[in-house]
C-alpha cells in the first residue's frame, strides 16, 4: 500500500513540470534539500543533531564551482568528484566530531560550519567572497546543452537519483549497521559491550550524511547556477534539521516529504505573504508538539488504522 | 607601547559586548538546562527597541541624557513582555525532553521572532549614537578612545559581580541554586520552581536585550543581527563552559582578543577568529574551560 503510494507520488513529481513548467526549478530544489535533509535524518537516528550540515552542502557546491573553473565540463564527472571530495571532508570532520554527543556534537558541527562559512565569505581572491562563484552549464556525456535543456536533464536526473539513493539509504538503515545507529541512541554502552565499535558505526553514518548533503549541494548549485557563502550559514543548517523533523525521521521518504511539502508551500505562500519564516517556525513547533513522528507519521498511522 | 594601549582598549570594549551576548545564554542553560537557539533574537529585539526609544527621545528634543535611561528601560521592557510569555508557553514544554527537541523548538521560535522583527521594524538599519556622543572621548598616552567604550566595560564588570552577588548572596539566588541542584527536592520543600524558571529565563532575556541596547550606539542594528549574535554567543558560552558565568566573561576576553589580533594582523580573517577559537578549545576541552565533566548515560 505504502509502496504504491510512493510510486504514485514519484510519477506525480515527474509529470508535474509538464503541466506547470515553473515547477521544475522548485521540484529540483526540493530534491536537493530532501537529499541533504536525509543526511541529517541519518544522524538523528543516532540521536545526534547536527546544526552544521549546510557546510557539506556548500562544500560540494563550491567543489563543483572550483572543478568547473579548473576546466572539467562534464556533468557526471563534476557531480561524482565533488561528492567524493565532500565525503572525504565528511570523513575528516567526522573523525573528530563523532567523539562528542548531544549538545557538544551540535555545537561543534556549528563551529566547524561557521569556520567554513567565514572562510568562504572572507577569502575574496579564491572564492569571490560574498558574491560567490558561478557554476556554468556543464556538458552531459560530451553533449553541449542549452540552459533550459540542461535544467530539464538536471530535474529528471535528480529525481532518478532521489529514487536510487533513497532505496540505497533504506537498505543501509535496514542493515545491521543502520540498526546499530538506533542502538547508539537507546544505549551506547550496551552496544560497546556487545562488541560493536560505536565509533565505526557513527563514522560511517557521518560520512553517509556528508555524502547525501554533498549530493544535495551539487544539485542545488547546478540548479541555481551560483554558489554563495550563505549556503553554509548556520540558519541553512537549521533548515535542514527542520525539513528532516517536519517530514519525520522514521523513514527515508520523510525527508523528501518534508522538503517537497515545504518547497511547494513556500511557492504558494509567497503569493500571499512574506512572513515565510514565521509560518515555518510555527509549523515546526506544531509538528514537534503534536506530531512527534512528522508528516510521514500521519501516513503510516493511517495505514495502521486502515487494517 | 603605543601599539599595546589601543589593542587593550579595543579588546576590553569588544569583550564587554560579546560577554553581554553570551551571559544570558549561559545563565539560562545553567538553570533551565535548555540551550536557547532564539537567544540572539532577544539581543536584536533589545537593540531595535532601544534604537526606537532613543530616536523618539531625540526627535522630541527631550533631555538627551534620557537616552541612557532608555537603554536600560528597553531591555527591561523586552524582558518583562517576552520572558514570562515565552518561558511559560514554549520553553516549559521542553523541560526533560531531548536536546534535539529543545534545539528545534527554540529554532522554530528563532524563525518566528526574526520575521516578527522584520514586520515591526522593517529591513532598514538604525543608527543612534546619542549616548556615545554625550560621553565624549579621552586620551591615554596620546591614544584617543571613546568614553563609551569604558562605560561598556564598566557595565560588563557590574553585571559579572551583580550576578555573583545575586546568585550567591540573595534569597532569590539561593532558591535558584537550590532548583539547579535538585529540582524535585526544591519543589517538595515548597519552592515554586515555575516562578524560579520564569525569573531565570526573563533575566537571561534581560541580559541579552541589554547587550543589544548597549551595542546600538556603537554599531547600530540591522537585519541578521540576531543570527550573527547567536553563533557568537554559542561560541563564547561553549568556550567558557555552558552554564559558567565567570567562564563566559573569560571566554569573551579570549574571543575579543582573537578577533582584535586578527583585525590588526590578518584583517581578512577577523570573522573566522571566534569560531576557530571555539573549535580549538572544544576539541581539547569539549566541556569548555570551566565546564563540569558529565558522565555518559548507561
Amino acid at each position: 500500500m505504502r509502496a504504491i503510494l510512493l510510486i504514485v507520488a514519484i510519477l506525480a513529481i515527474v509529470a508535474a513540470p509538464m503541466a506547470a513548467p515553473w515547477l521544475q526549478f522548485v521540484l529540483t530544489m526540493a530534491v536537493a534539500k530532501g537529499l541533504a535533509a536525509l543526511g541529517v535524518a541519518v544522524l538523528l537516528r543516532a540521536g545526534m543533531i547536527s546544526i552544521g550540515h549546510a557546510m557539506f552542502v556548500a562544500a560540494s557546491a563550491y567543489g563543483v564551482a572550483f572543478l568547473a573553473r579548473a576546466g572539467i565540463a562534464d556533468f557526471g564527472l563534476l557531480l561524482v568528484l565533488s561528492v567524493v571530495i565532500t565525503g572525504l571532508a565528511g570523513a575528516v570532520v567526522g573523525a573528530f566530531l563523532i567523539r562528542y554527543r548531544a549538545i557538544f556534537f551540535a555545537m561543534l558541527n556549528l563551529a566547524v560550519s561557521m569556520v567554513f562559512y567565514a572562510l568562504f565569505a572572507k577569502l575574496y581572491g579564491v572564492t569571490g567572497g560574498t558574491d560567490g562563484m558561478t557554476i556554468p552549464v556543464p556538458t552531459v556525456f560530451g553533449i553541449v546543452l542549452s540552459e533550459p535543456t540542461f535544467k530539464a536533464v538536471l530535474f529528471y536526473g535528480s529525481v532518478a537519483l532521489m529514487v536510487v539513493v533513497g532505496l540505497a539509504v533504506h537498505r543501509y538503515l535496514d542493515s545491521p549497521l543502520g540498526h546499530a545507529l538506533s542502538a547508539v541512541h537507546t544505549n551506547e554502552v550496551r552496544l560497546e559491550y556487545l562488541g560493536v565499535p560505536v565509533w565505526a558505526v557513527l563514522l560511517v553514518a557521518y560520512v553517509v550524511s556528508a555524502v547525501l548533503a554533498g549530493l544535495g549541494g551539487a544539485i542545488a548549485g547546478f540548479a541555481i547556477g551560483r554558489v554563495v557563502p550563505d549556503f553554509a550559514f548556520w540558519t541553512a543548517s537549521g533548515h535542514l534539521v527542520l525539513v528532516a523533523v517536519l517530514g519525520g525521521i522514521g523513514g527515508v521518504p520523510g525527508a523528501f516529504i518534508g522538503a517537497f511539502f515545504l518547497e511547494l508551500l513556500h511557492t504558494e505562500a509567497a503569493a500571499f505573504t512574506d512572513a515565510w519564516n514565521l509560518i515555518v517556525g510555527a509549523a515546526l513547533i506544531g509538528v514537534i508538539m503534536f506530531l512527534p513522528k512528522g508528516l510521514y507519521g500521519l501516513l503510516t498511522r493511517s495505514e495502521v488504522s486502515a487494517k | 607601547m603605543n601599539a599595546i594601549i589601543p589593542l587593550v582598549l579595543d579588546t576590553l570594549s569588544s569583550a564587554a559586548l560579546i560577554f553581554f551576548a553570551a551571559v544570558g545564554l549561559t545563565l539560562v542553560f545553567n538553570v533551565l538546562r535548555v540551550l536557547n537557539v532564539a537567544h540572539g533574537s532577544f539581543y536584536s529585539i533589545g537593540a531595535y527597541v532601544a534604537a526606537s526609544i532613543c530616536a523618539f527621545i531625540v526627535s522630541r528634543h527631550l533631555n538627551p541624557y534620557l537616552s541612557f535611561v532608555a537603554l536600560l528601560f528597553s531591555a527591561a521592557l523586552v524582558a518583562v513582555v517576552l520572558g514570562p510569555l515565552i518561558e511559560s508557553t514554549l520553553i516549559r514544554w521542553t523541560y526533560g525532553k531531548s536536546e534535539a527537541v529543545q534545539i528545534l523548538i527554540t529554532f522554530g521560535l528563532f524563525l518566528i521572532l526574526e520575521d516578527l522583527q522584520r514586520m515591526v521594524f522593517g529591513v532598514q538599519s538604525f543608527y543612534e549614537d546619542t549616548p556615545m556622543r554625550l560621553m565624549g572621548s579621552s586620551s591615554i598616552g596620546g591614544v584617543v578612545y571613546l568614553n563609551y567604550q569604558m562605560f561598556l566595560v564598566a557595565m560588563a564588570v557590574i553585571v559579572v559581580f551583580g550576578l555573583r552577588l545575586l546568585i550567591k548572596h540573595s534569597r532569590l539566588g539561593r532558591l535558584v541554586t537550590a532548583v539547579v541542584a535538585d529540582r524535585e527536592m526544591a519543589q517538595s520543600i515548597g519552592v515554586d520552581t515555575n516562578k524560579i524558571f520564569i525569573f531565570a529565563f526573563s533575566l537571561g532575556v534581560f541580559l541579552a536585550a541589554l547587550g543589544g541596547a548597549l551595542a546600538v550606539p556603537t554599531s547600530g542594528v540591522a537585519p541578521g543581527l540576531g543570527a550573527d549574535t547567536m553563533v557568537l554567543a554559542f561560541a563564547v558560552a561553549a568556550i567558557g563552559g555552558l552554564g559558567q558565568i565567570e567562564g563566559a566573561a573569560l571566554a569573551a576576553l579570549i574571543v575579543a582578543l582573537a578577533r582584535v589580533l586578527a583585525i590588526y594582523f590578518v584583517p581578512s580573517l577577523d570573522a573566522v577568529a571566534p569560531y576557530a577559537a571555539m573549535l580549538i578549545v572544544l576539541l581539547v576541552r569539549p566541556y569548555g574551560l570551566f565546564g563540569a565533566i558529565t558522565t555518559r548515560r548507561i
